[in-house]
């Protein structure tokens, strides 16, 4: 058949002079970030010359950073989602715990390596199974995921208070897995580094890549329309809060590995610490934008930040208040962004 | 008023008696609807006639509970709209159904990605330039320009947005596009843009079932108009046969005598 191309005038793009900054601003948030980041490493070098950057600061921000990588990339597809799931740091209280009863009654601390090999695979069973659980809640009971993880993050804990009495049990950890994992180091980096480095490539690239991470933007971006192309929408959340589940297990068996201890009072605020690197890293609450990457840079920059005050001298506190602050701007921008376009 | 050569060829997709009630409801009631391949068919009718209930029957969002559909002479029972664009029926929606922050492509390919080959086969790894490259032909073919298909589609223009929605409807049909409202967001230069690019489809043997509120352009686009009016068809008309005033009367009911009695649209029995 013969196509008569008419010929069509290129829509010309409005100008919108005014706040054209912001919105250049706003459409690279990981841009942005990543400046801060920068910024915030050299700032500290500069007035701690010789202290700030040296390898025992930069090994002990990444360890200390690597639990929370672990969980942010989870959080990173669930946010994406448009979905949040607060329940993280008591499904790793409960993996851990779980993990630790099976040890404590298989050798305790001097269990060996097939104890430790049972004691990951049920940390990471019960992570991914809860995780399912509340995907299936979120999917098809439609409650909002907010509600779900809200009594997740309850109902977890109280089971792990539960079967320990509340107390942190001892022998929890066998020897060999904090030797390993835990203090265990591969060319002169930590293991624990290494996981979460190779956790965070393959899952930023299968969000990327992948017909699984497409889903996953598409069903934030815009539910009805992913069920209209036949993406199966429950399925995929279910798998999305499993994953996430999936990976506050292994947060729980890095813990173990690194503490030695389940530390069950310890991680009521993992959520939000994880939930404020994620959108930091610029993904966005509404659903439909964000990326591992982000999630790299907005773990660092609390860890960057909390090491650096220590260094230079100044009471960590201020840390708590920077990121807050900056915590509201990233929403604020976002929010403008969304307005911006959406006024189209 | 009747368009006879029309209906004596087979048609591409008919119903015939469909019912289809939610509750005390009864939306559909005994419609039937006829589309033969390379024609536009409007479907005209006051808010509350079934319009939208007859398009989601037809393009298998919804189940019927009577009645019969036939695509190319034989009898089919869509299980969802996956089912529908299995077999070629294809539907615009007026919300057009986008994601809006993948881009274009992305968007086109929602829910039919391609994939790399080789070893990456098993992990669903996106074949992107393939669908860029087929996607920007697949736009030009409609002489649709977007500068970059590669932007979320929130950044683009209504008018564009409505391309990609066309477009992916298009790329993927083999009989039958149901366009509700395409043109109702959208400006005038937008509008005839879109009515150009449905007489293109329908140019490639393709049947356009336009639904519209706006009779001057179902009137410039459409080769026939079916009336729906409380849940059933009581009109069909050869558009270049045809006029506004009669369109509205078929709509409103003030010609339901005559054209019931021409159409016999009552043989089912089923009493307003």
């Amino acid at each position: 058949m013969t196509t008569v191309r008419d010929t069509v005038s290129p829509p010309a793009p409005p100008p919108a002079r005014p706040r054209q900054w912001v919105r250049v601003v706003a459409r690279r948030n990981e841009a942005w970030t990543f400046t801060i980041l920068v910024a915030l490493v050299a700032f500290f070098s500069i007035a701690a010359p010789g202290k700030f950057f040296t390898v025992y600061d930069i090994t002990q921000i990444a360890v200390n950073a690597s639990i929370y990588l672990v969980l942010g990339v989870g959080m990173t597809y669930v946010i994406i989602t448009a979905g949040i799931d607060l329940s993280i740091g008591s499904v790793l209280v409960l993996a851990a715990v779980a993990a630790a009863e099976y040890n404590i009654h298989h050798g305790a601390a001097a269990a060996g390596w097939g104890t430790v090999a049972v004691c990951v695979v049920i940390a990471l069973a019960v992570g991914t199974a809860w995780g399912a659980l509340q995907g299936m809640l979120v999917a098809t009971g439609r409650i909002p995921s907010l509600i779900v993880t809200l009594g997740g993050l309850g109902a977890a804990l109280g089971l792990a208070e539960i079967a320990t009495g509340g107390e942190d049990p001892s022998g929890a950890v066998a020897a060999h897995l904090q030797n390993s994992l835990g203090y265990g180091k591969l060319l002169g980096i930590p293991w624990l580094v290494v996981l979460a480095a190779v956790v965070t490539l393959v899952f930023g690239l299968v969000l990327s890549f992948t017909r699984f991470g497409n889903y996953t933007f598409a069903i934030g971006s815009n539910p009805a329309a992913a069920r209209r192309a036949g993406i199966p929408v429950a399925r995929h959340l279910v798998k999305v809060y499993a994953l996430m589940g999936l990976l506050a297990g292994l947060g729980a068996v890095m813990w173990l590995a690194s503490y030695g201890t389940t530390s069950i009072a310890g991680h009521s605020t993992d959520n939000l610490t994880v939930i404020t690197a994620v959108v930091l890293g610029g993904t966005s609450l509404f659903g439909g934008r964000g990326s591992v990457l982000g999630t790299v840079i907005g773990v660092f920059i609390p860890a960057v930040l909390t090491t650096g005050l220590i260094v230079i001298g100044v009471q960590q506190y201020w840390q708590d208040v920077a990121v807050g602050v900056v915590l509201v701007a990233a929403v604020y921008l976002d929010q403008l962004r969304k307005q911006t376009r959406e006024r189209n | 008023m009747i368009a006879l050569p029309v209906a004596e060829r087979e048609p591409l997709l008919s119903a015939r008696g469909l019912v289809k009630h939610f509750g005390q409801v009864q939306a559909l009631q005994g419609a039937d609807f006829t589309a033969h391949r390379g024609e536009v068919v409007a479907l005209i009718g006051d808010n509350g006639a079934g319009k939208s209930t007859l398009v989601n029957v037809l393009s298998g969002v919804l189940a019927p509970d009577g009645g019969e559909i036939t695509l190319e002479g034989k009898p089919v029972r869509f299980s969802g709209p996956m089912d529908a664009q299995h077999q070629g029926v294809e539907t615009v929606y007026q919300d057009l159904s986008l994601a809006p922050d993948l881009d274009a492509t992305a968007n086109l390919y929602l829910g039919r990605e391609l994939f790399l080959g080789g070893v990456l086969r098993p992990f669903k790894v996106l074949d992107r330039s393939a669908m860029r490259l087929a996607a920007i032909d697949a736009f030009a073919e409609l002489g649709v320009s977007l500068k970059d298909v590669t932007v979320p589609v929130a950044a683009l223009s209504g008018g564009q947005r409505q391309s990609v929605a066309v477009a992916r409807a298009v790329a993927f049909a083999r009989s039958v596009i149901f366009m509700d409202e395409p043109t109702a967001a959208l400006g005038v230069v937008q509008r005839g843009r879109v009515l150009e690019t449905i007489r293109r489809v329908r140019d490639r043997g393709i049947c356009v079932v336009l639904i519209s509120h706006n009779m001057p352009e179902v009137l410039s686009v459409a080769d026939r108009v079916e009336v729906l009016r409380l849940g059933r068809r009581v009109a069909s008309f050869n558009a270049a046969q045809t006029s506004i005033e009669e369109l509205v009367g078929a709509m409103t009911g003030s010609l339901d005598e005559p054209t019931a009695a021409v159409r016999n649209a009552s043989d089912k029995g089923s009493a307003l």
